[in-house]
């Protein structure tokens, strides 16, 4: 295996140099998850009431929702692409293939199982937090956990 | 060391100043939540689908007045084996599938869907597939516990 990071998921990108790691850097992140945040709750992103219903194909809801979010970012990455635009810190925007592996399908299934239990995927749990339901703090702790879980036994599942 | 070791602690290694950007940004979602929760909601129920709300209700689920079921998500509910399994196991799924799919409905349903990447397309299959499963299979015999 080469030493090539490519799990963009997990690291950022080294071609960047030095990161800005200043409080007034990092507060840019903060307020777009703030918009983020606001949006999972007006849209009802967060809601497991329409998450289950987009499993059981009672509303069009959630499938405008994502349906939307594609199109407009297909747009967008379109937009990226032709115009070179750069990134806030200057560094030209680069899209990383993504490259097949068996964990797409069974972490996939997984994943799925427990999006239709808790109603979030990992974004959403932040703002299902913060709209005042704090007990989802215990579903937080316990997908950090199953994130852990998995750096273990990395080498031994299949990818 | 060995290499199992090795490829472990890389895995783990991530977490540097350079990161610290993914906690900002975070810590902005569950900002932005409580102000659409707090001052951008009219406080009005959720208004489901009639056919969900009369499953539900066969759960003995019929506040409708927050975005999650108070009957699953409070911490009084916490540990009735119900919301227990729905709350730890399904966080469990949620951590260890995201990471292990190398990505969630963001980075692979919309992010790697808008970039035309097809292993992002098994995966979202795979997502719908697992929902499918737990939503109509298996969650009627974890709501009757």
């Amino acid at each position: 295996m080469s030493n090539k990071i490519t799990d963009f998921e997990v690291q950022s990108s080294d071609k960047a140099g030095a990161a800005d790691t200043s409080i007034r850097h990092n507060f840019r992140y903060l307020l777009v998850g703030v918009v983020f945040g606001i949006v999972f709750v007006k849209a009802e992103i967060i809601s497991w009431f329409r998450i289950q219903e987009m499993f059981r194909l009672q509303s069009f809801h959630m499938y405008g929702v994502i349906g939307s979010a594609v199109v407009v970012g297909i747009i967008s990455v379109w937009i990226i692409k032709k115009s070179g635009i750069k990134a806030i810190d200057g560094t030209p925007v680069t899209f990383q293939p993504k490259k097949f592996h068996k964990g797409q399908i069974y972490g996939g299934l997984l994943f799925g199982l427990g999006w239709a239990m808790t109603g979030a995927c990992p974004g959403p749990l932040f703002a299902q937090i913060g709209s005042g339901v704090t007990v989802v703090a215990v579903v937080l702790l316990s997908a950090v956990a199953g994130t852990w879980v998995y750096g273990y036994l990395k080498e031994k599942l299949p990818h | 060391m060995r290499p199992a070791f090795r490829q472990t602690s890389r895995f783990f290694a991530t977490t540097g100043k350079k990161e610290i950007w993914n906690l900002f940004f975070v810590a902005g979602i569950l900002v932005g939540g409580f102000i659409a929760a707090r001052w951008l909601s009219d406080g009005g129920p959720v208004l489901i689908a009639p056919a969900l709300a009369s499953e539900l209700q066969s759960y003995n689920i019929t506040d409708t007045r927050h975005l999650l079921p108070r009957e699953i998500f409070s911490w009084e509910h916490l540990l009735t084996l119900r919301s227990f399994i729905l709350l730890v196991v399904g966080g469990f799924l949620v951590g260890f599938g995201t990471r292990y799919a190398g990505g969630c409905t963001s980075g692979h349903a919309i992010m790697g869907l808008s970039n035309l990447q097809w292993p992002s397309l098994v995966a979202t299959v795979c997502f719908m597939i697992g929902g499918f499963v737990m939503a109509n299979v298996l969650l009627p015999f974890i709501m009757r516990l």
